[in-house]
């Protein structure tokens, strides 16, 4: 395999200083990228680093704020999807746009030309699927079908369209490890066809073994390109997360008190097609703990919130004890009257509504946990309209929320600010135990550092809290203990000082401790 | 004396089955327009009025289908257009229909109106019992199975039904392959208010030829249920409608013979059937998820309004 682009190769896809600005912000900054005829390139990088960003502007969903496209050689612009199928390039999206209600053949036929009859597109999608290992039946329909046969439908409606690049967004996310396998053989066999792949992941481990080049981005640039083969996981992971992270600032030694959240043989499975499956969770907080959870987006961090939270409760009560009281069939007020907050991830429509005012979201949080505090009149709940005031000024005061007017609402806030107030409306409570999920996402830099030290503080003042998040900078600056996520399951803690930014990697990368890489088998 | 019955329930089902294709095909598209009632109502006066004006029963049915397809499309711009709620609009359609037929009407209440004639088929129609029954019909009974044939053939079969479809099931993923939702889905409201129009139609020039007010008499509802009962399949709107019908009939003749014995059955109950036929189908459809999610359209109801 060779791996330098001789001169006389013309790339089939090459990028130049392709540039995205959504605002002020790049999410994508002068990227150069070159695709060679037959080969199987990686685009690696955590979330956010600017990946979909770029596949999306090869697809022509969104169109450059600034460089240049050469499809073999020659510049295009890529207006839209029509236009890129056209050139020839054919994507596989995470999130597949399929119609449950319609067969695999009537799916295909959406997105061909209208004059090819439906048998022969049954025809034609049997014998493709055969031919490249994809098993497929054109008259099931989809609502009945797995998430790796979906998957398959987007690659066959790909390859009818006879595509020389095929982009594949983060393909194995969603797919069993045997369905993984079945789809790397495929892509070896576009390879050996002469046919290049794009293959988006953060999986270390699978870009070693099918890619022949990876391209590395992170916040938006170019950061590395390498032969993978001849990288190990944990040098991928470096380039990946970056060093330039900050280093661990945390008092060590802090006293740990009394364990307040302890969960045993937590498995529950997903509950939509799309969710991810918790299996096994252990996990103990003590008093003064931060422990912080890791891990790439979409691999149970949102379901292991539900059910620490209580939003969904889980059939056996002993899995989840908050402050030693069994909790696991007990609902969200039932958690909170025992002393604990949650923070749920989306700002708009979860932790708040949006059309409310403050005050208002303040007493739909807390009626039940401080109804002395907030309500009168015994079975009449009358609402005490100048202790809810009083309360969301303390928070705001607390918490530094800019706001316009005394009681805005709450859409009206900046993401930071209206962040700052969810989270402020729990620690007013001074809550012995808090949960909280991607406490700083899409959040300004001053709000996230506020937010953060009033977590730390919380643990200090003797909370538990956990800090689910995906953000590395983040879960070192606040965390006592750190765990990973990974597909559903939750490694054991580590104390922060003794991680490494490649331990957090290869970890959230997949490679569990138990065959992970030694230190000396460093290959640069 | 059974040949009679079956007679007045086919007369008593048609306009049931073709209010109900025209909302099925509405329904499809992933717009719920409740109502049919009212657009009902608004054909059956236009094809009174029609019909008397002309001298023509023809000119009638031509007249209901226009009138029911004009009145859908202020529906259309409303929930379609301007994005109001396609509950309330309905609603409100319904309650629009009733009283601006009435008012249309005034003029002709009392008259003896015209009715449709039978088209009987010459050697079809001498074929005992079957015959009589099926091939001596008025033209809205034949067009009524054409319907169904024709639907379940454009749904099933055609490309542009594949892609109506598709719309209901999942408007915006539609709308990202390309396919122009808001034009596709006004089609389909202004051929359910066609359907509509027909039914009405059929009620005031072949079910009792002569305007009254209010003479739709909640069949536009029925029709709205019978498309759920018929899990928006076109062959069991036909199925469900002869069977709704039956049940109306059947229950004037219930009545008789249950006075003749002695035994009180409330009228109230009777008529009550088709609903509590309908709950008890749509509860054997949501207890399955398969079935639900194949044949109910997933975005029904649900306001499209596209990025950007």
């Amino acid at each position: 395999m060779t791996l330098s682009e001789g001169p006389a190769a013309v790339p089939l896809l090459s990028v130049r200083g392709l540039t995205k600005l959504f605002g002020s912000f790049a999410a994508c900054n002068a990227i150069d990228l070159d695709i060679a005829p037959g080969e199987i390139r990686a685009l690696l990088g955590e979330n956010g680093a600017g990946k979909s960003t770029l596949v999306k502007m090869l697809f022509g969903v969104l169109q450059p704020s600034a460089g240049e496209m050469l499809w073999e050689g020659s510049p295009v612009t890529i207006g839209s999807p029509g236009e890129a199928r056209r050139l020839g390039i054919g994507m596989v999206f995470q999130h597949f746009s399929l119609f449950e209600a319609l067969t695999v053949a009537e799916n295909i036929a959406l997105s061909l030309d209208p004059k090819i009859s439906l048998a022969r597109i049954s025809d034609e999608a049997a014998s493709l699927s055969k031919a490249y290992g994809l098993p497929l039946d054109p008259k099931a329909h989809v609502a009945d079908l797995s998430v790796g046969e979906r998957q398959r439908i987007e690659i066959v409606r790909a390859l009818l369209q006879n595509p020389k690049l095929i982009i594949l967004d983060e393909p194995t996310s969603v797919l069993t490890p045997q369905e993984a396998d079945r789809l790397f053989e495929t892509l070896f066999k576009l390879k050996a066809e002469g046919r290049s792949v794009l293959y988006i992941s953060h999986r270390l481990e699978e870009v070693r073994r099918i890619c022949d080049r990876a391209t590395v981005l992170r916040h938006g640039k170019v950061t590395g390109a390498c032969d993978p083969k001849h990288e190990t996981p944990a040098s991928l992971a470096r380039m990946m997360v970056g060093s330039d992270v900050a280093e661990v600032h945390r008092d060590a030694g802090t006293a740990l008190g009394d364990i307040r959240i302890e969960v045993r043989n937590l498995s529950v499975p997903a509950r939509t097609p799309f969710a991810v499956s918790l299996k096994n969770i252990a996990m103990n907080v003590r008093a003064g703990e931060v422990l912080a959870i890791a891990g790439v987006a979409g691999n149970g961090q949102g379901e292991l919130f539900d059910v620490l939270s209580g939003e969904y409760p889980v059939a056996e009560d002993e899995a989840i004890r908050i402050r030693g009281k069994a909790v696991g069939r007990t609902g969200i007020n039932g958690r909170r009257l025992l002393g604990a907050g949650f923070v749920p991830e989306e700002r708009h429509g979860h932790a708040a509504v949006s059309a409310m005012a403050l005050s208002d979201n303040l007493l739909l949080a807390r009626s039940q946990s401080d109804r002395k505090a907030f309500l009168s009149g015994g079975a009449f709940s009358v609402i005490r309209f100048d202790a809810i005031r009083s309360a969301t000024r303390r928070i705001c005061e607390a918490m530094d929320v800019r706001k316009s007017g005394e009681d805005p609402q709450a859409g009206s806030l900046s993401g930071g600010n209206l962040q700052k107030f969810i989270v402020g409306r729990e620690l007013d409570r001074q809550p012995s135990v808090l949960v909280v999920n991607q406490p700083t996402w899409g959040v300004d830099a001053g709000a996230a550092s506020r937010i953060r030290q009033a977590l730390i503080d919380l643990a200090k003042s003797g909370s538990a809290v956990v800090v689910i998040s995906q953000d590395l900078d983040e879960i070192f600056e606040v965390a006592t203990n750190i765990a990973v996520i990974s597909e559903g399951r939750l490694s054991e803690p580590h104390p922060a000082g003794t991680l490494t930014l490649e331990r957090i990697g290869l970890l959230m990368g997949g490679v569990h401790e138990s065959h992970s890489v030694p230190e000396a088998a460093h290959a640069h | 004396m059974f040949e009679a019955i079956l007679l007045t329930v086919i007369t008593a089902s048609t306009p049931l089955v073709l209010a109900a294709l025209g909302e099925l095909v509405t329904e499809r598209s992933g717009v719920l327009n409740l109502g049919v009632e009212g657009m009902m109502i608004m054909g059956a006066v236009c094809a009174f009025v029609a019909a008397q004006l002309t001298g023509s029963p023809y000119a009638g049915i031509l007249a209901g289908i226009l009138g029911g397809g004009i009145f859908s499309l202020l529906f259309g711009f409303l929930t379609l257009t301007l994005v109001a709620n396609q509950v309330a609009t309905g609603l409100a359609l319904t309650i629009l229909g009733l009283g601006l037929s009435g008012q249309i009407g005034e003029a002709f209440v009392g008259q003896p109106g015209i009715k449709l004639q039978p088209i009987v088929f010459p050697l079809l129609s001498d074929i005992p019992f079957f015959g009589r029954v099926l091939f001596s019909q008025d033209l809205i009974f034949y067009l009524s199975v054409a319907l169904v044939i024709g639907i379940h053939w454009f749904l099933f079969k055609s490309r542009t039904g594949l892609k109506l479809r598709a719309i209901g099931d999942s408007h915006s993923s539609a709308h990202a392959l390309g396919i122009n939702v808001i034009r596709t889905r006004y089609l389909a409201v202004m051929f359910g208010g066609a359907c509509a129009g027909l039914a009405g139609a059929q009620l005031s020039l072949v079910y009792t030829p002569q305007w009254v007010e209010n003479m739709s008499a909640g069949r536009g509802w029925i029709a709205l249920a019978l498309v759920v009962f018929a899990s928006w399949r076109p062959w069991r709107i036909l199925a469900g409608g002869y069977l709704f019908g039956a049940v109306g009939i059947g229950q004037l003749h219930a009545q008789i013979l249950a006075q003749n014995l002695g035994i009180v059955i409330p009228s109230q109950f009777l008529s009550a059937l088709p609903y509590a036929a309908t709950i008890v189908v749509l509860i054997i459809i949501s207890h399955n998820r398969r079935t639900t999610l194949i044949n109910t359209p997933a975005s029904l109801g649900k306001p499209f309004v596209p990025d950007r």
